[in-house]
């Protein structure tokens, strides 16, 4: 194997820099947990990687307008940790605690499930029903897009040469407002989903849910934000005809592949399955808020 | 290019090595630092053999390069027992027979000590979870957590 060029940037202009200034491959190197896997395997041969855990704020966990901001570098195992940010956006945090083993908590970050751009990457429904947003640092300066921008196809992503994604946006939210994850897999840890399915909702004083956001991931080549299933059930109470018509939008959205994972019929059928559990428990806990 | 001179403390001794970019840092703890009780299984992160402490996380050291180690502390299994005095859950591990070919024997305990430093009281359920990271062919995983449920109650009664 030719050398591998190792980089520490200490700021996010450094690190910029390195990655759009590369001749060959350049990747960064973050929780590592998809990468190391992906190089052992000769899948990517990078010629240069950009460690960025060293750049300040990467790995920090901070309040902003109401919200939180969480550094590209904080890991699953960091996230649940934090009670306030758990507090706030339950579903995004165990979606995000899924990832793997324990071990892999203890590396694996958001920002590396997002930009590893597989369409069952568990925290990346939970993001976008929370109404995430990915800050982006490149050679024509920074700029902020929501995470469902982000994956194309697997394993691609819409990242520019030179960019990277700094830290992940989660908004502030309404009281009366709660989030739920729930995936399938075939075994209780450590697999990956067969569907994934995250649900963000807030509620009026009469318990009807006001805003929704409902996606789906590991059914499709990119997780899908689903805005007609989010309308089945703005407007009601999450009765049984409202949970429904949700099931029935979320199985509609489906464009899965067969895998040794399940077959196309089953992760269609289980969408829905999934989509009532997760309403629920997103009520559930909005109700507590 | 030349190697990457990476200076860390493994077990509180400081430890310095030389490695390539590319050489995962169990890799280094095995064949740069000759220290073979971290094992490797499967080498992609599935199994938990090769589990140690990195900068007080439990990581997979399969998942990280050596030359993320610098400046940083990481605990191996041999600094688990201190001199002839084995931890705990070794002994645990032993009366149980929580062990049979050994091999993942190394990261559960890493992974199970981790476990008990956060949560001194867990339920089987939780020590469970916890673990699903370390596979054993062995033991049917049953006396792993008889042995693990047991050192939590003996720590607890000793705290």
């Amino acid at each position: 194997m030719d050398d591998i060029r190792y980089e520490t940037p200490t700021s996010v202009n450094a690190a910029v820099k390195l990655l759009a200034g590369a001749q060959g491959v350049a990747k960064v190197l973050n929780g590592g947990t998809d990468l190391l896997v992906q190089m052992r395997a000769d899948v990517v041969t990078p010629t240069l990687l950009v460690d960025i855990k060293k750049i300040a704020d990467m790995k920090v966990i901070k309040k902003e307008k109401g919200g939180w901001r969480i550094g590209a570098s904080v890991s699953g195992a960091e996230m649940g940790e934090h009670p306030e940010l758990s507090k706030m956006w339950p579903g995004v945090v165990e979606a995000t605690e899924l990832i793997g083993s324990t071990q892999v908590q203890g590396r694996a970050t958001m920002a590396g499930n997002l930009c590893n751009a597989s369409p069952g990457a568990d925290s990346v429904p939970a993001m976008i029903a929370a109404g995430a947003l990915a800050a982006i640092a490149g050679p024509n300066g920074k700029r902020e897009i929501p995470v469902e921008q982000i994956p194309v196809s697997p394993g691609k992503t819409s990242l520019a040469k030179g960019e990277f994604v700094t830290s992940i946006y989660l908004p502030k939210r309404p009281k009366k407002s709660g989030d739920a994850y729930l995936r399938f897999i075939p075994r209780t840890e450590m697999d990956i989903a067969v569907v994934g399915c995250g649900i963000s909702l807030t509620l009026d004083k009469s318990k009807t849910v006001i805003a929704a956001r409902v996606a789906l991931g590991a059914v499709a080549p990119t997780a899908l934000l689903l805005e007609d299933a989010a309308q089945t059930i703005i407007g009601t109470k999450l009765e049984d005809a409202a949970l429904d018509a949700l099931a029935a939008a979320c199985s509609a959205a489906c464009r899965p592949i067969d895998d040794k994972r399940g077959t196309k019929e089953f992760r269609i059928k289980i969408a829905g399955v999934l989509a009532r559990r997760v309403a629920l428990i997103a009520r559930d806990r909005a109700l507590k808020n | 290019m030349s190697r990457h001179h990476v200076t860390t403390t493994i077990n509180g001794d400081n430890v310095e090595f030389l490695c390539d970019t590319e050489q995962s840092l169990l890799d280094c703890i095995r064949n740069e630092l000759h220290m073979t009780g971290t094992k490797e299984g499967c080498g992609t992160g599935d199994c938990g053999a090769c589990s140690i402490m990195l900068d007080g996380r439990l990581v997979c050291s399969c998942l990280a390069l050596g030359v993320e180690a610098e400046g940083k502390e990481i605990m191996t299994i041999e600094g688990m027992a201190q001199g002839d005095e084995l931890h705990p859950l070794q002994e645990n591990f032993i009366k149980f027979a929580a062990l049979q070919c050994g091999i993942c024997t190394p990261g559960v305990l890493i992974a199970a000590r981790a476990l008990l430093e956060k949560n001194p009281d867990p339920t089987e359920t939780e020590v469970r979870f916890w673990l699903a990271g370390n596979l054993c062919r062995c033991t049917g995983y049953d006396k792993i957590i008889r042995a693990v449920m047991a050192t939590a109650a003996q720590l607890r009664a000793t705290a």
